[in-house]
């Protein structure tokens, strides 16, 4: 039991120091490619504009989705590389669904939205039973779903799409204006964000609620924290394994929508990529929490758009940030690891500590004790 | 007749008898002092025993001996040589040696591979080693033969091997850490005639137990360690098994004794033919049946490995592959899951609380959960109720006297007996009928295991069912109202523990003697 002011002090200072380390490995970097550190720099922590500020949530909005749906199986130990199939077979879904325009108005989004999450879950599902089932490693069969994902969306594109007016590129068929998600305003009548914000922040709220506050999340972190312990509590590990992939690509379903609903309207051969690979990263750097991947998110997207006029300003190729946004996951994942047993060792010793002052039982790190 | 412990300030003078020299030597984890001022004097051509109680150090004092872990201060001698080890391999060259308690072992190489492996260099892999080993086994009797199958050996051979292999690589002090614990009576005798021929070829023997007759019958001097620290070096001829304890606990002891009697006509759990097949061997679990009444202990007896971890997790529903009938108080258990079998009435004590007991990254109050997560007070239509699961835990803490700060704390911080009084306490909630209790006292303190039986027995008196599974054999015939012995997955006799003797058992534990 650590104080409140320590477990705060701990939980600051990690992503912090974690931070600080990235630079200072992206600067070294830089030093060694000969580029201008300084002016990299200067660039990418200046203040953004109202327009690149709009970008960053916007962009901030789908990798957050991608990263919850990534956590959903952290949370059970299970690894959804697959998210990046997911949400497409699930996008193009939805913009073939939404672009038929069955249902008038937002009847049509909801159907479109809710067939998304089915397909993300179907896919997801196949790997969550192949593990249950035959003990196949989701790991493997996520990675492969994700190649059969790429093959099967560019075909069936092929057979429903429609060429665009003008251009060379195919897509589905535009979603009629009155099934769009309108965007919200920043305040300086040009910049506005993503409408389905408010729906990521709801899947942000609820992934919280249900797994903190619901038997269900209970079951499923105890699966998580050891599948042993959870088969003698009376957890079927099985279904758990099943039921947690099915709602991680349900979400990962929905990864891809606020740029078919709020910006492309249409599912294209451009429709942007790599948004599930993304999504484990910030998993990683947000620590499966809620709040912590809504701060990852935004972090990657600022250093992305910051890093969009790298080129242009100062001769330096803005991947560069693709290296910062790496080590920073490294940096994040080692500190982490390095305060949890910080804090482990801590508690250890104020256990031992409150009791020797009560009566003498102490204890050691392999659970022996001495008798009292 | 007992000697005082010498103690660190005495000129640590060469003599040439002594083997092993250990001063001062300290050793601190986070939290807790494992060593703390240890001195001891092993003397060349001797059995030097080792006692304390679970934890009070004697496996870190081991550790520091062969080179795993550092010691934070103090000296060690080993011949009169001040030596720093580093490594199992630094211990290695001074000539100290250590068999652990599990075997490292490749079941699927025979002897003289796994003894030449690492050892390549000292005599080859081939005939030079096979006839090294071969005067090895003759010169202390241990009766090897180098070219069978590890996995055709029987747990007494293995350890002989596992003793060769010290041997082998040229050891002169050989340590062992509790190795009669996998081990049945007359395997225990067979060891020590082994230990007695290593002695009389001058080899220095450090034995390390907490089971005093053995050590009486075997040492030539005991060292008692309690609380991390040196207490006495005794001459075994002065001393009892009772005064040897009381050093050890440094208080009264405990006795696991039951009272009268509280068994009714009424069958609580009733098992009918269970089996456990296993694919491509020998049944698991076979035709095994018995009932247990209403304030009834029914004790299982058998050496480690017979079917008891097999048996318990069959009753709990967690091995799909059982079939059979369970039935508990009337109700047909055996098409249900391990959650309903709880929820029916089965409080469960695993023998692995780290593994199955408990969520180590928890606070105490979510594992006051887990195993209850379909009833009150922690969860309630689905939703988790943090406060009734922490005010809950705070009575398991205080009822069952679990020392912690507090229900926050996670389970990994607390020491091993209060983790298994939290479990005690958390499956005796929400009433249960029958109490499955897999080894309740392996690797708890004194303190806690006088608790935890005084707990089982609570049980019984309140009209439970109790299934204890447990390798203390003066544990099971004190607690149980009758002793069942498993040998392969089959119960092969009933003991009554009024009459019967840790022997009796012993022997048809392995299948030596007829059942009573």
């Amino acid at each position: 039991m650590i104080g409140r002011l320590t477990r705060l002090m701990l939980a600051i200072s990690t992503p912090v120091l974690a931070l600080v380390a990235a630079f200072a490995i992206t600067s070294l970097v830089l030093l060694a490619a000969g580029d201008p550190v300084l002016d990299v720099w200067d660039q990418i922590l200046s203040v953004p504009e109202t327009r690149n500020l709009a970008n960053i949530i916007d962009n901030a909005t789908v990798l957050y989705l991608s990263g919850i749906a990534v956590a959903v199986g952290f949370r059970m130990n299970l690894f959804n590389i697959g998210v990046d199939g997911q949400y497409r077979v699930a996008a193009f879904t939805a913009a073939v669904v939404a672009g038929e325009a069955w249902l008038p108005g937002y009847l049509n989004t909801a159907l479109a939205i809710v067939c998304a999450m089915a397909v993300g879950a179907i896919w997801a599902g196949i790997a969550g039973v192949l593990r249950a089932a035959r003990g196949v490693s989701e790991v493997i069969s996520t990675i492969m779903l994700n190649a059969i994902a790429t093959g099967l969306v560019a075909y069936l594109l092929r057979q429903v799409a429609v060429r665009e007016e003008g251009s060379n590129q195919i897509g589905t068929k535009q979603i009629p204006e009155g099934s769009r998600i309108p965007n919200i305003g920043l305040g300086d009548g040009t910049s506005s964000v993503y409408g389905f914000i408010i729906i990521a922040a709801v899947v942000g709220f609820a992934f919280w609620f249900v797994l903190n506050r619901t038997r269900f999340g209970f079951d499923l972190r105890a699966t998580g924290q050891s599948t042993t312990a959870a088969v003698a509590s009376g957890i079927s590990v099985k279904r758990m394994t099943v039921t947690a992939m099915l709602i991680s690509g349900a979400i990962a379903g929905l990864v891809g929508l606020p740029i078919l609903f709020g910006d492309s309207y249409t599912y294209g051969s451009t429709f942007q990529s790599g948004l599930g690979f993304a999504g484990i990263a910030i998993a990683l750097l947000g620590r499966n929490n809620p709040i912590g991947i809504a701060l990852g998110a935004l972090l990657f997207a600022y250093l992305d758009e910051q890093s969009n006029p790298l080129q242009i300003l100062v001769g330096v190729s803005p991947d560069i940030v693709a290296i910062t946004q790496g080590v920073i996951v490294l940096t994040v994942v080692i500190s982490y690891e390095i305060v949890r047993r910080y804090r482990q060792r801590l508690e250890q010793q104020q256990v031992a500590r409150a009791l020797e002052s009560e009566r003498g039982e102490a204890s050691n790190d392999k659970a022996e004790e001495v008798p009292a | 007749m007992p000697t005082p412990a010498p103690s660190a300030t005495e000129p640590t003078s060469p003599a040439p008898d002594i083997a092993v020299r250990l001063r001062g030597i300290g050793k601190r984890f986070p939290g807790v002092i494992a060593n703390d001022d240890i001195n001891i004097d092993v003397r060349r051509g001797t059995i030097h025993a080792i006692v304390g109680e679970n934890g009070a150090g004697k496996s870190t004092l081991m550790k520091i001996l062969y080179g795993v872990q550092p010691p934070d201060s103090g000296t060690i001698e080993i011949n009169g040589q001040q030596v720093s080890l580093h490594s199992p391999a630094d211990a290695i060259k001074v000539g100290v040696g250590m068999v652990f308690q599990h075997f490292m072992l490749a079941d699927n190489l025979t002897v003289l591979e796994n003894v030449v492996l690492g050892a390549e260099k000292r005599h080859g892999i081939g005939a030079k080693a096979r006839a090294e080993i071969q005067r090895i086994s003759d010169a202390y009797g241990l009766g090897i033969e180098p070219d069978r199958l590890v996995e055709d050996l029987g747990v007494g051979a293995r350890q002989r091997v596992e003793i060769l292999k010290v041997l082998y690589r040229g050891a002169q002090i050989v340590i062992l850490d509790e190795p009669t614990a996998v081990l049945v009576p007359h395997e225990v005798d067979e060891l020590f005639g082994n230990l007695r021929e290593l002695k009389n070829e001058g080899l220095s023997v450090i034995f390390i137990s907490h089971k005093l007759d053995e050590v009486l019958s075997v040492a030539d001097e005991i060292t008692v360690i309690r609380r991390g620290t040196t207490v006495k070096t005794v001459d075994p001829a002065g001393v009892t098994a009772r005064q040897l304890a009381e050093l050890m606990v440094g208080s009264e002891l405990p006795s696991p004794s039951t009272e009268a009697s509280t068994v009714t006509d009424h069958v609580l759990l009733s098992v009918e033919d269970l089996s456990l097949p296993n694919p491509g061997g020998r049944p698991l679990l076979e035709d095994i049946s018995f009932k247990i009444h209403r304030g009834e202990i029914l004790g299982i007896a058998g050496v480690e490995g017979n079917g008891q971890a097999e048996l318990v997790e069959s009753i709990m529903g967690m091995r799909p592959g059982a079939t059979g009938r369970i039935e508990l108080d009337g109700t047909d258990l055996s098409d249900r899951s391990t959650g309903q079998r709880r929820e029916a009435g089965v409080g469960y004590i695993p023998e692995d609380r780290h593994r199955h007991g408990l969520l180590l990254d928890s606070p105490l109050w979510e594992n006051r959960i887990l195993g209850h997560q379909t009833r009150p007070p922690g969860v309630r239509h689905g939703l988790i109720h943090r406060g009734a699961a922490r005010e809950d835990t705070q009575r398991i803490i205080t009822e069952y006297d679990v020392r912690t700060p507090g229900p926050d704390v996670l389970a990994r911080a607390l020491s091993g007996g209060n983790q298994q009084k939290l479990i005690v306490g958390r499956e005796m909630s929400s009433d249960p009928i029958l109490l499955i209790a897999g080894h309740p006292t392996r690797g708890v303190d004194v303190g806690a295991q006088a608790a935890i039986w005084d707990h089982i027995k609570r049980a019984r008196r309140e009209g439970l069912a109790v299934l204890l599974i447990s390798a203390d054999l003066d544990e099971l015939i004190g607690l149980s109202d009758r002793i069942e012995v498993i040998l392969r997955g089959r119960l092969v006799g009933s003991f009554d523990p009024d009459d019967v003797t840790p022997e009796q058992l012993g022997s048809a534990m392995t299948g030596a003697g007829a059942p009573a």
